[in-house]
């Protein structure tokens, strides 16, 4: 090539890099796009393993049934946690909250313009708990009369069940026990109904592989309709123009993303590809708080995060050791030097907000001199003879950080030989469930706003108990307070259970967590829940300049 | 040679199936299960599951179940998420994950080539030096770090591409960059070692004797030898490439097939663990012997012997 040309080749070259990179630079965001559309997308987590509302028991799915479906019950526009109209339009309990009856909206139609009748949450309830489609959250509609017999297969006539249709619009259902927080509960997916006419028109009730939910294939009742699903890409949902109350749906399309990586999730977000993040990146946290104040969010959960003890094991059967770990943890500073997202001390274990009328009793310190007292009184004065043991957590960055900062803790105060040991997660799943552990860490999430959903499980015999701790007189306050209609007598048993609970500890509470994330402003009425519940229907976009 | 390939497709085979009933026993020997999960489930609610997907037989009845499945194409589904069969994940990762694949390997194999050229035709000279300090640098860089330094320089700074997602024509440009950077690294250094080699041999002085030019010496009688290490390594890699990488997938947020390895073990959703393990098996396969037939007709010498 003569010099003439190259030099001609070079400057076409740079011109041309010129050119793409100022169009480049210059292109819209997609979501300056997607605000004029009125597109909302968002970042969801993982992706979901199924939207058949009976198979799914993850958090992703959960904020696409929000869009999808509605309960009898929905989240207020103003409020997400209070009870609003959702596919009943009113409902009455008898005095004693075991019998609830729902009066379905009279204009309450499927997404195919069919109307969703009081038959369909009767087939919805009679498929969830039918025992051959194995639906995992069935437990949830346990308080229905006879509903676990049903699910246990010990009865097959579902008429035994407590879900009676009156009318086409008219849904009665009785409880085994007084169930005040019932409208609470009926916001959870597990009770939302399914359209049997959509489910049998692909297979069985109880098929679990067909393709119903599939878009073109899916019929939903919630403000919108499926409209796209590619497989680890994203999920868009549309307006359903059938829903009874399409007027007030304020978005045309929402995208749920299924982006693990928080920080490819940050990077997406600060390109302007998102317009909320589902997390934000564990070092961001206070940077964000501190620099993008109209961005950042950090809402309270209903969840908590904790240590189970091993109360099989010597010398943790005694309350005393128990006791002084809880007591040789600076939850205050593990929150300010670790965490560093806001998160809650939990000074009880069920989560602040967690129910009308309820108040967690607030029990748990750091106090390093009363602790290494009471490990003396049991016998290890200054951690003398305490026998090695290990903090087991599943693999997993934030859980090491945490168990390497309580066993320093532990260390510093009380001298305990104590490791972290990591598995991976169906491994740490079976140790703990097969008490294979000494100290593990764990959490809980609340499914409905009572603190029944935190108690329940350390009664004797329940799955999730995994600690081999079971006192009578706590199995007894729960069996009364599922017996007990006045309210405050029973939040009052409630609240015995859990002074009780906390006095012998066979669970270590930590952190009460809240919910971080990036929203951009141009989302309206995105409001904070407690059980991040979100009323689609009144999120809207405006275009901020 | 339609012998040979004859032959070597049935090995295959038969080693797709070995991999097969080894990812099969591996996965029944190592503790957990798929229903396991953080809140336990209810015992008659795992035990239905188990009777549904036959996972409370025998373990040879299960096994030849999955045999016998593969064999005639009629594959399992998924255990985790219910409705989609194994091969619709595949079959809908593989394209998105071959799409990025196959302009990473030419991006490797067109920085590499030439940077280990460059570096074996002037021996220990800055050339040399450069090229190979560049080579060790991409290979101690891991794609974790690489893929976001990428984002931020041509998707944040730049805004060349949009920074992740999978939407635009443009998308493959900065995962394909990734890990054909990574890989030319390899290539770069495999072409040195295989170029410096055969320069030293007798046939290229004898060459140089007869007076071919230094160009003809190298491009038509050195090269071809010496692309024998980086063909035998693009076997393997392209497979690599082609079925992905979890990095660069969760990076880029690229619906791809790489993420599948990793998740469908450790979910111990078996049933696409079993596949994914299949499916890269064959990939494998089928590229060794790609490989094994070029390099034949490359170098007469090794011929087709199976």
């Amino acid at each position: 090539m003569s010099w003439p040309a190259r030099i001609f080749f070079i400057a076409l070259s740079l011109a041309g890099l010129f050119w793409f990179h100022t169009s480049r630079q210059h292109r819209p965001t997609r979501i300056e796009e997607a605000t004029k559309n009125k597109t909302l997308i968002l970042g969801n987590g993982s992706e979901p393993e199924t939207l058949d509302l009976h198979l799914a028991t993850g958090q992703p799915e959960h904020h696409i049934f929000s869009s999808l479906f509605e309960g009898l019950v929905a989240p207020l526009p103003d409020n997400p946690d209070a009870n609003g109209p959702g596919a009943a339009a009113s409902w009455e309990h008898s005095p004693d909250f075991v019998t609830w009856t729902f009066h379905l909206q009279p204009n309450g139609k499927w997404s195919d313009g069919t109307p969703v009748t009081a038959a369909d949450f009767a087939y919805s309830y009679e498929r969830e708990l039918t025992p051959a489609l194995a639906a995992d959250y069935a437990a949830m509609l346990h308080p229905l009369l006879n509903a676990e017999a049903f699910n246990k297969g010990e009865i097959t006539d579902f008429s035994k069940v407590g879900v009676r249709v009156i009318d086409d619009h008219t849904l009665q259902l009785t409880l085994k026990g007084p169930t005040p927080f019932l409208p609470s509960m009926l916001k959870h997916y597990s009770w939302f109904p399914v359209p049997r006419h959509a489910i049998e028109r692909f297979g069985k009730m109880t098929d679990r592989d067909t393709k119903w939910t599939r878009p073109g294939n899916m019929v939903c009742n919630g403000p919108f309709q499926h409209k796209e699903w590619r497989f680890t890409h994203s999920i868009t949902v549309e307006r359903n123009p059938h829903y009874w109350d399409a007027a007030a749906v304020k978005v045309n399309q929402i995208v749920f993303l299924p982006i693990q990586n928080t920080g490819t999730e940050d990077r997406a977000f600060n390109d302007g590809q998102i317009h909320a993040t589902n997390t934000v990146p564990l070092d961001k946290t206070p940077v964000y708080r501190d620099t993008r104040p109209a961005e950042y969010h950090e809402d309270p959960l209903l969840s908590v995060y904790f240590y189970r003890c091993n109360v099989t094991k010597k010398p943790f059967d005694d309350k005393r050791v128990r006791k002084a770990l809880a007591l040789a943890i600076d939850r205050e500073s593990l929150i300010k030097n670790v965490l560093r997202a806001g998160q809650k001390p939990a000074l009880g274990f069920t989560p602040p907000g967690c129910g009308e009328g309820y108040s967690t009793p607030s029990v748990l310190k750091f106090d390093p001199v009363e602790a290494r007292r009471l490990l003396a009184e049991a016998g290890f004065p200054d951690g003398k003879g305490f026998p090695k043991f290990d903090i087991l957590i599943n693999t997993m960055e934030s859980h090491r950080t945490i168990a390497e900062a309580i066993m320093a803790m532990w260390q510093q105060h009380l001298k305990l030989p104590v490791t972290v040991l990591n598995q991976d997660w169906s491994v740490y799943l079976k140790s703990q469930r097969d008490l294979e552990f000494t100290v593990c860490r764990a959490g809980w999430v609340g499914d409905y706003l009572d603190p029944f959903t935190f108690l329940s499980i350390w009664q004797k015999g329940d799955g999730n108990n995994n600690t081999g701790w079971h006192r009578p007189r706590y199995d007894e306050l729960m069996a009364q307070s599922c017996l007990e209609a006045d309210p405050v007598k029973r939040m009052a048993m409630l609240r015995e259970a859990e002074e009780l609970l906390l006095d012998e500890l066979p669970i270590l509470p930590i952190y009460w967590y809240v919910h971080s994330y990036m929203l951009k402003p141009s989302v309206k009425n995105w409001l904070p829940s407690l059980l991040e519940h979100r009323c689609y229907k009144a999120v809207d976009l405006v275009p901020t300049p | 040679m339609l012998r040979f390939i004859f032959s070597r497709i049935i090995q295959g085979i038969v080693v797709v199936f070995a991999v097969i009933v080894i990812t099969f026993m591996l996965l029944k020997l190592s503790p957990g299960g798929p229903f396991n999960k953080e809140r336990e489930m209810q015992p008659h609610t795992r035990e239905m599951l188990n009777a549904y997907y036959g996972l409370d037989k025998p373990w040879p009845v299960q096994l030849w179940r999955h045999i016998k499945g593969y064999a005639t194409f009629n594959f399992p589904e998924s255990l985790k998420m219910p409705g989609r069969g194994v091969d619709e994940i595949i079959a809908q990762g593989f394209p998105v994950s071959a799409a990025i694949g196959i302009p990473a390997l030419l991006i490797a194999l067109a920085l590499g080539i030439p940077l280990g050229a460059i570096a074996a035709l002037k021996p220990n000279s800055l050339e040399d030096r450069t090229s190979m300090v560049l080579a060790t640098a991409g290979l101690c860089m891991p794609s974790l770090v690489l893929g976001p330094l990428i984002a931020m320089l041509f998707g944040m700074k730049l805004r060349w591409f949009n920074v992740s997602g999978w939407y635009d024509s443009t998308d493959w440009v900065m995962p394909a960059m990734t890990l054909g950077i990574i890989y030319s690294a390899y290539i770069a250094r495999l072409t040195r070692g295989g170029l410096r080699e055969t320069l030293a041999q007798e046939f290229i002085r004898t060459a140089r004797a007869k007076g071919a030019s230094e160009k003809a010496v190298v491009f038509r009688h050195a090269f071809k030898l010496a692309c024998l290490p980086v063909l035998n390594f693009l076997g393997p890699a392209a497979a690599g490439l082609l079925t992905g990488s979890l990095v660069t997938e969760t990076v880029f947020q690229i619906p791809g097939l790489g993420q599948h390895f990793i998740s469908a073990a450790v979910n111990r959703d078996d049933n696409l663990a079993m596949a994914t393990a299949a499916f890269y098996a064959a990939l494998i396969v089928g590229f060794n012997l790609l490989v094994d037939i070029i390099q034949a007709a490359l170098n007469p010498k090794i011929g087709f012997k199976s």
